[in-house]
């Protein structure tokens, strides 16, 4: 095609050609300058200007701001195009408006007037126009002005194509600024079925959109899961002819394929039907295959794009963690690509593997690569590479490969890049914390990082390996040692001294007996550093000295007289001197049972998480490789599109929110502004807080009937804090895993939540809770793991009260667990011959217990066997003769015993009554079983 | 989504910024600032992906020309790179071997290409012959308007 320059402006041309033949900054300001004036003169002038000129100064002013400089003037010129006939003015027009953003009240009502004029136009180009110009402003005004004009072009059958294209993304920006703009209803099907279009185009751009708005309503888009993987099913097994112009250097579709893979991950597990997710992993094989094809063209193009679905597919595969076949063959996959000779590709597949690095089923896949890895992070160009090479060595790190990853990246320290020493350092005293079978070995590696890469070692790192040999008494000998020659370097780094000087203080008198580190050896070497160190750290040395004095009583002259010069002047610092004044007296003044008292061994630090891994996530939000293999999925935290069950009910609102379920699951993401009123009073959280931190709502429990008949699921949220839970239960046991979530922007502090479960109540039931990291950064969601043992039946269920602080301001609740008896129920099959004689069997007053109960209204026998069916015992169907009623039989399995169990629920639908009988071989089991099950239907 | 797209000479110099994001005026100058010195402080060898911020760079030379683009931490880089391509493409087709200064001096085209390309920092149109249809049909319309405003200036409208 030629080119076009029909409506070239030369007095454009002439000025960009001033500019470019200016020789300095001043001479281009002087003769913007002269233009601007110029301008200005003749937007001001008596003269009025045609739309030719005004379009070529208009230009001229988009092009001076496009160099850097403001332009403040020359908005009323660029609306007064828009109306212009003639279309390269209206488009220069639009240009400038979509590009210098004015929300002028009073030009953006002419603008929107005009955007209007040509959104009616028959001319599909002034409509796209129109609509690119409403999406690069995107503000609320737009979204406002346009909510029926752009969803009724998107859907109507009469609109062009190439319109459906521009409105659909334009619907998508606007809903970005203003998410009230997409109509429900009947208007979710047509745009689901935007995915079924003929036009390639149609549904490229359509599928962003349907993104978006899974995201944000999962449940209500769901239609789309069958419609995308056939759609992508077809494309992946189209020929590159089939496609015509949609096939990119011989590959079909690739930016619908990588988007329709990207819509995908939305849902977990992606689909519930068998055929359609045998369909999805056919068409994921297939990828795969093809990759393995040899390639159709030597074009990078060809390759970028053929790969950029595969990663995606990869993408959608670990995103399952559930098709162990298919979790091998990609990290196969991306073991070829870590020897390609494509820089890009290589970065790519370290990247994915880190994420295969943390699915149980490809984990020790990953592992064999571990070679290459290590090579890459060595010998890589780019430190980008690197870096990526040691996040994967990061997440396939085990107790296995520990020793010689660790090692390894201890070696690379050395020459490492000091753009990532930081980091490296915090990954490697992660690791060494975290696989230490022997401590020396840890030992070892902490005071190795500071002889490498001293600057680089966080407080946190030396805070941390003080803690732990503290706590450990086998490695305390070792460590002193072990300090003492590292002291004895002619140069050695500050942290060292820190933690050389803190050991030997604690710990000297286990090296003493040898002479060559004797008590007046250690004092001297320590003493040595003591000139070169920060003020700091000679207030530590101090403090080392007067300890010193209590396990070596024989040196103490020597320490006083180091005292006494630093109690005076020679101290500058107030801090330092006052330390050795007061040491000084203290060591004059106190008798030695006094000193021994003071200056006893430190206690043990209170066992918790590693604060180092904190400070690694705060140093990388939102991209911290893990080193944690997941064992399964989490609830997301966030507005995520996973979470599927969202209503909280509370006893007292709970028919209310039955009626409502719809809405509240609408509500998903943004709870109704109502929802907070209701929240602070139905659940009794203080979500402001309690300034004085008394406990005055030590009662607030969170109701969890709920969870009586499911394991998963979000059980608590507010405006600071969502709470995820996921459990599994088999015979007596049990695993939940409780996924906090930060929503607000700030971390919560002093985060701690503490089990209330009575020790009487925990000889029934026995749950341990690990410890969680005190602070809960920004966005982020750490996970706490909780087992139960079941020792003999309970009543009611374990609550954990969360404390923390939040704005400087401490918040405190309880949660009631989803640990009720029934969990460990496990369903057992029986015919009515059967039942009824267990039935009759359990016929003895301690053994019966029943309960009448209004029903919910409206009365809903479906979703009451739904709901028994979660509760954990079989239901058995034609067993009784009157099919409404429901009938269930279960074993609830405790250490001691295991409990029969058999219940029975009879609707009465005129009444809206239902009645519960429960019979169980213990008294116990029978109350408990019928308290939990009354008026929950 | 793409966040952003900018493209600058060897020397540094920015041609065409298009932000799909609403940033104020001082950051955008100070994002471009601090993109343009990494970029070209990189190697050829060198990866065509960066971590920056909480988005990712992704970036390509032609000629004398970087493309480069940031979008969001779950985007595909690959066919970030492969959308680079085709806005390339595009223009080399539409102004015939397309060089730096052909944007120079037509800008408007380059945006208005771009438009045709991506709407809201997502693709909207991946055929090559369908983008270049619809910058054809825009230029026929200049063309009808052409005859009227050589009359017009030559005074005999």
């Amino acid at each position: 095609m030629a080119p076009v320059r029909g409506d070239g402006m030369r007095g454009l041309a002439v000025f960009i050609s001033d500019i470019r033949n200016c020789k300095s900054k001043e001479a281009e300001v002087k003769r913007i300058n002269k233009e601007l004036a110029n301008i200005r003169s003749k937007f001001k002038g008596d003269k009025t200007l045609d739309g030719y000129q005004k379009k070529k100064y208009v230009c001229k002013l988009l092009f001076i701001f496009l160099l850097g400089h403001d332009i403040d003037f020359g908005h009323m010129e660029a609306v007064n195009l828009l109306s212009s006939n003639k279309y390269s003015e209206k488009q220069i027009g639009y240009l400038f408006i979509s590009v210098l953003v004015n929300t002028n009240s009073d030009l953006i009502r002419l603008i929107i007037q005009s955007i209007k004029n040509d959104l009616q136009s028959r001319n599909p180009v002034h409509v796209n126009l129109a609509l690119q110009c409403i999406a690069n402003i995107g503000s609320r005004d737009m979204a406002e002005s346009f909510s029926n004009e752009i969803p009724k072009l998107l859907v109507s059958g009469d609109t062009m194509d190439v319109v459906k294209q521009s409105a659909a993304l334009c619907l998508l920006r606007l809903f970005r600024s203003s998410p009230d703009i997409i109509p429900g209803g009947e208007w979710t099907s047509r745009i689901i079925h935007l995915l079924n279009d003929q036009h390639m185009g149609v549904v490229t751009a359509a599928t962003s959109l349907i993104d978006a708005l899974v995201k944000r309503n999962p449940d209500e888009y769901k239609g789309c899961v069958n419609l995308a993987v056939s759609r992508l099913s077809r494309i992946v097994t189209a020929s590159y002819t089939d496609l015509q112009d949609y096939t990119y250097y011989f590959v079909p579709a690739p930016w619908l394929s990588v988007k329709l893979l990207r819509l995908l991950q939305n849902y977990n597990p992606v689909t519930e039907e068998a055929g359609v997710r045998a369909r999805l992993n056919e068409t994921l094989e297939t990828i795969l295959n093809k990759a393995q094809e040899p390639p159709k063209s030597k074009k990078v193009q060809h390759s970028n794009a053929k790969n950029a679905v595969l990663f995606e597919a990869i993408n959608l595969i670990i995103h399952s963690d559930s098709e162990p076949n298919l979790l091998v063959r990609a990290c196969n996959q991306l073991g070829q690509f870590l020897s390609n000779r494509e820089t890009n590709l290589r970065y790519l597949a370290l990247e994915s593997m880190c994420h295969l690095a943390t699915s149980e089923f490809s984990h020790e896949e990953v592992k064999k690569h571990q070679e290459v890895v290590i090579l890459s992070m060595k010998m890589e160009k780019d430190v980008s590479v690197r870096q990526m090479a040691v996040d994967l060595l990061y997440a396939m790190c085990d107790r296995g490969n520990a020793e010689e990853i660790v090692q390894e990246m201890l070696n690379y320290l050395e020459t490492a890049d000091y753009s990532i020493r930081e980091e490296m350092v915090l990954k490697v005293a992660i690791l060494a914390e975290k696989y230490a079978t022997d401590y020396t070995w840890y030992v070892d590696v902490i005071l190795n990082l500071i002889r490498i890469a001293g600057d680089y070692v966080s407080e946190e790192v030396w805070y941390r390996v003080i803690q732990i040999v503290i706590n450990r008494e086998e490695v305390q000998g070792y460590a002193a040692k072990t300090v003492f020659e590292a002291l004895q370097a002619p140069a050695c780094h500050e942290n060292m001294v820190k933690v050389g000087g803190y050991i030997l203080g604690e710990f000297g008198n286990l090296i003493a007996g040898d002479s060559r580190s004797a008590p007046l050896v250690q004092f001297k070497l320590l003493h040595s550093k003591y000139h070169l160190c920060s003020p700091m750290t000679r207030a530590l040395l101090l403090s080392t000295y007067i300890k010193f004095i209590n396990l070596f009583p024989e040196i103490r002259t020597n320490i006083q007289d180091v005292f006494r010069q630093h109690s005076n002047l020679r101290s500058a610092d107030a801090e330092l001197q006052q330390r050795a004044s007061e040491y000084l007296q203290l060591s004059i003044v106190a008798s030695t049972d006094v000193l021994a008292t003071v200056l006893e061994e430190m206690p043990s630090f209170p066992e918790r998480e590693s604060s180092i891994l904190a400070v690694l996530k705060k140093k990388k939000p939102g991209r911290v490789p893990e080193n944690e293999i997941r064992e399964s999925k989490s609830p997301a935290p966030t507005s995520g599109a996973v979470i599927q069950n969202n209503v909280h009910v509370n006893n007292s609102h709970s028919k209310l929110n039955n009626s409502n379920a719809n809405t509240d699951l609408l509500g998903l993401s943004t709870p109704p502004a109502n929802n907070v009123g209701s929240n602070s009073n139905s659940t009794l959280i203080d979500v402001l807080g309690d300034i004085y931190g008394s406990n005055n709502n030590s009662s607030a429990v969170y109701n969890t009937k709920k969870f009586l008949f499911k394991n998963n699921g979000v059980l608590f949220e507010n405006e600071m804090l969502q709470i995820g839970v996921k459990s599994e239960f088999r015979q007596n046991l049990g695993r939940l895993g409780l996924f906090y979530g930060n929503k607000t922007q700030v971390p919560l502090t002093n985060f701690n939540p503490v089990l209330q479960w009575s020790a009487e109540e925990t000889l029934k039931l026995n749950v341990q809770m690990k410890a969680v990291e005190p602070t809960l950064e920004a966005g982020a969601q750490i996970q706490q793991l909780l087992t139960a043992e079941c020792i003999e039946d309970y009543a009611d269920a374990p609550t954990i009260e969360i404390s923390f602080r939040y704005n400087g301001t401490q918040q405190k609740f309880s949660i009631k667990l989803p640990l009720s008896v029934n969990k460990f129920f496990e369903p057992t099959e029986m015919n009515a011959e059967s039942f009824f004689a267990r039935w009759k069997n359990l016929s003895g007053e301690q053994q019966r217990s029943q309960k009448v109960f209004k029903a919910a209204q409206p009365l809903d026998l479906p979703g009451a066997r739904n709901k028994l069916m979660g509760f954990g015992m079989q239901l058995l169907d034609s067993v009784d003769p009157n099919p409404d009623n429901m009938v269930c039989a279960g074993i609830i399995h405790t250490q001691s015993q295991q409990v029969g169990c058999l219940m029975r629920l009879e609707p009465n639908k005129q009444a809206q009554m239902f009645r519960l009988t429960v019979r169980a071989s213990k008294e116990t089991v029978t109350r408990e079983i019928c308290d939990l099950l009354a008026d929950q239907f | 989504m793409m966040l952003f797209m900018l493209l600058f000479s060897r020397q540094g110099k920015l041609r065409l910024q298009k932000w799909y994001m609403a940033y104020p005026d001082k950051v955008k100058k100070k994002i471009t600032r601090e993109l343009v010195t990494t970029i070209l402080a990189r190697k050829p060898k060198m990866c065509s992906f960066l971590e920056w911020k909480d988005c990712k760079i992704v970036y390509k030379r032609y000629a004398s020309l970087y493309f480069c683009c940031a979008i969001e931490q779950n985007d595909n880089e690959l066919l970030t790179l492969e959308i680079i391509h085709r806005y390339v493409e595009l223009l080399d087709k539409y102004f015939g071997s397309v060089c730096e200064l052909d944007i120079i001096f037509n800008f408007e085209k380059a945006y208005f290409i771009l438009d045709e390309l991506l709407i809201g920092g997502e693709i909207q149109e991946t055929s090559k012959k369908n983008v270049l249809k619809a910058i054809a049909s825009q230029d026929l319309l200049q063309e009808d308007e052409t005859p009227q405003s050589f009359f017009d200036d030559h005074g005999l409208g």
